[in-house]
């Protein structure tokens, strides 16, 4: 198999387990540069797993197959360095962090990815004007980033924060897991605009979601519905259209 | 000079320490054991005034009636009083000529910890010259100090220079019939810190830099008092962030602090004590008694500390807020890890008339570590409008670590004001898997967690020791997590 530069991440017949049960089993997936791709799926086909396997947590086992992030093998890589190479997890559940600030979090991200490729730390200066401007763009209160991460705040404004610090690290790769449950419509348009805007020949998106009303937004270049730990019908748009009148049975079913 | 010779040489002069007190008097170190002679050789070494002799040897005779207080959460093995040397001068023979001869692992953490440069040596034994620059540093603060007439010296030399002073304030804050670790004190102190600030002078700085440079080995059973007269200030910041090892295991100070009307004395500290190998042995017991007396009108007194060292902590610096208006501020960062023990906290003793207290204690246990805090707050009969302000919060990393809190309130009047608030929380492996995902790595991510937990305590430390307190907190939380 020649290498593609073009690739961004290459998961070939890959088996996971968690907790003792097997959630993946033998997945396929190629993402290119500058792609978006959704994730489709009823609840416990894997979709989590997927994306929580990429990011390395800890909880899910490779029993089979191999991940390549970058063309690099991912199993050799910790949780931190995955991200410092351009990897980013939008989580489904964001967690609180009392005591830290958005500021000081960000702050520490971003210079660990600057250390990473032997940068120096960002100038505070320059920091913050881009803070400010990204959390304006998200619709996110200035007061918020002085309060501990995801602290006191409502679903949305969570979600709409993982956005802001997707914005603020500049992916390669961004895996959005369902972040637009809970959402209502104007936040999910702020969201999906923070999203495009982000977009590029360079970086990749993996969606994962229920609705296809998103989508309508993101417009993807594929739609992958997943079943049982793997995916079993790829499509465009128009498939994500389908399942939203028809449900997943139409799919499963088939099977 | 050959290795070989070095060693041998070394061997030697190790030899006649174990062998303790030579036939001259000027010599270094007296046998094991305590007793009245072993007082008086000590009170005639340091050519001490009769006062203080008869003071020393009635604590002793008192210290004798006393037992071992048990009433903590601590587990302690018994300490035999007999097999401590009561005075030894420094050891020379073994230091390192040069870094070069340094514990790498602790030159690594002298980095960690943004340590100067030029006081690493210092710290780690080498015998300090010209060159560091050291000699000029403390020739230029001394001059300020005389200027402002500010006294700060040793507490021998006090003794000498002072002694009205000393026999006007020494006890009278934590008399010898305090408790066990005092009383023991009084009887056997080697030396300390002598600080007097005369009246309506601010210190023109603060007494910190100083004492790292100086006083990086310090004795057993110190002594310190600080006396800041009518509308004085003072900022005094004792121990270092860098790990400090002593053949001694008990370290019993007392320190005593008195301001007059209108007076502020700020008296930070960080420890940062040999902790015992991760099995607990050979770590230091840090068992001191910190007291200050606001006694004018209107005056304060805050306690900063940041404990990160010792295999067991045991101390409560405390306020007597006797002047009416008079402040009290405790301020304390906690940290256990591995199978540390701290039974620390403080007591805020209200006498006067609108008098305030303000507590925020943070414990932070990691491991099997345990963390107690204990606090006491009272309020007599005559300190009307008095008011306290208690914050205790527990951070637990790891599932086996103990935080226990008890919180001692005592009000004999109808007007104060108490407000306690108290919180537990963990750091999550959810939180931990959160910041890496965001790149950072494990340790540094804890550490962000830690210093956010703590962060109104860590302001309130002169600043050049913030910076180097996060790290502390960092690097003694290494391996806190699995």
């Amino acid at each position: 198999m020649s290498t593609d530069n073009k690739i961004i991440l290459q998961i070939n017949d890959l088996s996971v387990s968690t907790d003792g049960s097997q959630i993946l089993n033998g997945l396929n997936l190629t993402v290119r540069k500058g792609e978006t791709h959704a994730i489709m799926g009823p609840n416990g086909s894997g979709k989590s797993t997927l994306a929580k396997t990429v990011a390395g947590h800890p909880d899910y086992l490779i029993t089979s197959g191999k991940i390549k992030f970058l063309n690099k093998d991912l199993s050799l890589m910790s949780v931190n360095e995955r991200s410092n190479l351009g990897l980013f997890l939008g989580f489904q559940y964001p967690i609180e962090i009392p005591g830290l600030s958005n500021t000081a979090f960000l702050k520490a991200a971003i210079n660990a990815q600057r250390k990473f490729f032997d940068l120096s730390d960002i100038p505070a200066k320059e920091f913050l004007i881009e803070l400010k401007s990204k959390a304006d763009q998200l619709n996110l209160d200035q007061s918020f980033l002085s309060r501990g991460v995801n602290e006191g705040f409502s679903g949305g404004e969570k979600k709409r924060n993982e956005i802001m610090q997707m914005l603020m690290l500049k992916p390669k790769l961004s895996i959005l897991d369902e972040t637009d449950s809970g959402l209502d419509i104007d936040s999910m348009k702020i969201v999906a605009q923070g999203v495009n805007s982000s977009r590029s020949k360079e970086s990749s998106t993996i969606i994962i979601t229920h609705y296809e009303r998103l989508l309508n937004y993101l417009v993807p270049d594929y739609v992958h519905v997943f079943s049982d730990g793997k995916i079993i019908k790829t499509g465009d748009l128009e498939l994500a259209n389908e399942l939203e009148k028809k449900g997943y049975e139409w799919l499963t079913q088939e099977k | 000079m050959t290795n070989q010779q070095n060693k041998e040489i070394n061997e030697f002069l190790d030899k006649n320490y174990e062998f303790g007190f030579t036939t001259e008097i000027d010599s270094e170190t007296l046998p094991p054991g305590i007793n009245e002679d072993v007082i008086r050789i000590i009170s005639s070494k340091k050519n001490e005034p009769e006062f203080l002799l008869n003071w020393r040897l009635k604590a002793f005779a008192y210290w004798k009636t006393l037992k071992s207080p048990d009433w903590s959460q601590l587990n302690i093995d018994p300490i035999d009083y007999q097999s401590i040397s009561y005075f030894s001068q420094p050891k020379q023979s073994n230091a390192p000529k040069s870094l070069d001869e340094v514990d790498p692992k602790l030159l690594e953490t002298y980095e960690k910890l943004g340590i100067p440069l030029h006081e690493r040596a210092q710290l780690a034994g080498v015998a300090v010259d010209a060159v560091f620059d050291s000699v000029s540093i403390v020739t230029t603060f001394k001059e300020k100090l005389a200027e402002a007439g500010v006294i700060f010296c040793s507490f021998s030399e006090a003794v000498q220079d002072h002694p009205e002073l000393i026999k006007k304030y020494l006890g009278k804050v934590v008399p010898y019939r305090d408790n066990f670790f005092a009383a023991l004190n009084a009887a056997v102190f080697s030396d300390g810190t002598f600080v007097y600030i005369p009246k309506g002078v601010r210190c023109p700085m603060e007494l910190s830099t100083y004492f790292r440079i100086n006083e990086a080995k310090t004795g057993q059973f110190e002594r310190t008092l600080i006396i800041a007269d009518e509308d004085s200030y003072v900022s005094y910041l004792e121990g270092c962030t860098a790990p400090m090892r002593d053949e001694n295991q008990l370290h019993a100070a007392v320190v005593e602090l008195i301001t007059l009307n209108n007076a502020e004395i700020k008296y930070s500290t960080v420890q940062n004590w040999y902790p015992g190998d991760e099995q607990g042995n050979g770590g230091i017991y840090n068992f001191v008694t910190k007291r200050g007396d606001c006694r004018g009108n209107n005056s304060k007194i805050s306690w900063t500390q940041i404990e990160t060292g010792s295999a067991i902590t045991w101390k409560y610096p405390s306020c007597i807020l006797r002047g009416d208006y008079s402040k009290g501020e405790f301020h304390s960062i906690a940290l256990t890890n591995n199978l540390q023990q701290a039974d620390t906290g403080t007591k805020m003793v209200h006498l006067g008339k609108n008098t305030k207290s303000k507590i925020i204690s943070k414990g932070i246990s990691a491991k099997k570590s345990q963390n107690t805090y204990r606090g006491l707050v009272s309020m007599a009969k005559g300190a009307s409008d008095s008011r306290n302000y208690t914050q205790c919060d527990s951070l637990l990393i790891g599932n086996k670590a103990g935080a226990h809190t008890f919180p001692s309130i005592n009000v004999k009047n109808s007007t104060s004001v108490l407000e306690h608030e108290a919180t537990t929380s963990k750091i999550s492996d959810d939180q931990l898997f959160y910041c890496q995902q965001r790149g950072i790595d494990e340790e540094d991510a804890i550490g962000l967690i830690v210093s956010g937990f703590c962060k109104e305590v860590l302001k309130e430390l002169p600043m050049e020791f913030a910076v180097e307190a996060r790290a502390l907190l960092q690097v003694n939380l290494e391996g806190a997590i699995g």
